[in-house]
């Protein structure tokens, strides 16, 4: 058995997130509106030496299959993520997460000037550019700590 | 024109551009000929800042088209002290008014704005974001002057919270112009707007000396730094005296030199060179009137 296996045990149903960038297991589950408050298992791996990356993170979420959307806001933080839909324990479909041209209602704004920060009703909208994120209001660019941005869920 | 808001100077190509100034230039020749255009016209003022001159700028254009205005009046007056939002406030006034013009002190208000109404809204300065239509009349202003093929521009002060400055630059690339930006190192052109820049392939170039480019510039725009931009103001006081110009700063000037500023300005511009036919900040001001006219003409026109 392998020492990978040992940390994680296999689900039943329900979707793992492999090749998350390390460290970042934490933020993906923010993206997905995971608090662990819903009594849904989760397990959570953090820097296991891995051959893509230098360290990766693993979720497993049980009883829950991640839409496409979900998925593919995953890639601002998690480029080299790959998710597996499971389904009595195997695997039924495996893809690549893929960059969206936009993601709305999940990063905040940095710019405390900017009406989309304010109590407006309106979501937050960012146009994804090569490697960075654009607020859709304000213009401001972010490229670095993306992960900062993320709503609270 | 395709638009039916007029949010930032990114969204106006060269031929939007021309149409503009085209039809400004006509209406400047003869405003008599559309002094009836649109009669019972209501443009919505909504001010959320004070700015007196854009306001009547925009007044005064309605009114020469044979229209008239609706104001919000000012901010402590209006329900926006009652802790009313944006989204709540346009869309009332939308019921009042043809157009809606903005000015609001936050970044992205005018686009955040116009999602909520269906009547055509104007943009007239959100934080340190845009300012279109003071572009639109900066352009009418530089062909006029220069042309604007072939043509160098300094643009000088406060380039990082300088709205005006963000979408002149942006509206530029739409023609063969050299960019020289001209400011302290803690004010230069933010982030947002060079990946612009770049994107559109601008020719820019970058300084902190105003004297070095004097002599190459075709027009020279001077905005105004504020004092409160600076942590402290020894700092302020070092900057703010190299970016004023006077007879002496224009010796090296070519004779045809055109000094634009979007006013109002404290220091920047001595007043000995009001007198000399560089000054075009004043005419500027006025070109202000046709050119939303114009505007005004053109997004009314496609309403009806
Ligand atoms: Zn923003």
């Amino acid at each position: 058995m392998s020492d990978q296996q040992l940390r994680v045990s296999k689900i039943e149903d329900g979707t793992v997130i492999d090749h998350i960038t390390g460290g970042q297991a934490l933020n993906v589950l923010t993206i997905l509106e995971i608090t662990g408050r819903a009594g849904v298992p989760v397990s959570v791996v953090m820097h296991v030496p891995s051959d893509h990356l230098s360290t990766k993170d693993i979720v497993k979420i049980e009883g829950r299959e991640l839409s496409e959307a979900e998925v593919d806001v995953l890639s601002l933080i998690a480029p080299s993520a790959t998710i597996n839909i499971i389904r009595d324990y195997e695997v039924v479909d495996k893809r690549r997460v893929t960059r969206p041209d936009r993601v709305i209602g999940v990063l905040h704004c940095p710019n405390p000037n900017c009406i989309s920060t304010k109590d407006e009703p309106v979501e937050s909208n960012f146009e994804v550019l090569d490697d960075a994120v654009r607020c859709a209001y304000c213009d401001t660019i972010v490229r670095d700590d993306i992960a900062a941005l993320i709503d609270d869920a | 024109m395709r638009h039916e808001d007029i949010i930032s100077a990114k969204q106006l190509s060269r031929a939007d551009i021309e149409g503009v100034l085209d039809r400004a230039a006509e209406i400047a020749a003869d405003p008599a000929a559309v002094a009836d255009r649109h009669a019972n016209a209501l443009l919505g003022l909504c001010f959320f800042e004070p700015s007196t001159r854009t306001k009547m700028s925009f007044a005064a254009a309605i009114k020469r088209l044979g229209g008239d205005v609706v104001d919000m009046g000012t901010v402590e007056s209006s329900s926006v002290k009652k802790g009313e939002s944006l989204a709540d406030t346009v869309r009332v006034v939308e019921g009042y008014a043809d157009a809606l013009v903005l000015r609001h002190p936050m970044e992205g208000s005018a686009q955040m704005a116009s999602e909520f109404v269906d009547v055509p809204l104007i943009n007239a300065g959100d934080g340190a974001g845009q300012h279109p239509t003071q572009t639109l009349l900066d352009l009418y202003t530089i062909r006029e002057a220069a042309g604007l093929d072939d043509v160098s521009i300094g643009i000088v002060g406060d380039l990082k919270y300088g709205r005006t400055v963000h979408s002149l630059a942006h509206a530029l690339t739409n023609f063969d112009a050299t960019q020289h930006f001209v400011s302290p190192e803690s004010l230069q052109l933010p982030r947002k707007v060079r990946y612009d820049l770049h994107e559109a392939g601008a020719t820019i170039r970058e300084h902190t000396d105003l004297d070095a480019i004097v002599p190459e510039v075709d027009v020279l725009y001077m905005t105004r730094i504020q004092e409160e931009r600076f942590p402290d103001e020894s700092e302020y006081r070092e900057v703010a005296g190299e970016y004023r110009i006077d007879t002496t700063t224009l010796a090296a000037a070519a004779d045809d030199l055109t000094v634009m500023h979007p006013l109002p300005r404290v220091d920047e511009i001595a007043p000995e060179i009001d007198d000399t036919d560089h000054a075009a900040y004043f005419e500027q001001a006025h070109n202000g009137v046709p050119v939303r006219m114009a505007l005004l003409d053109l997004l009314l026109e496609a309403q009806s």
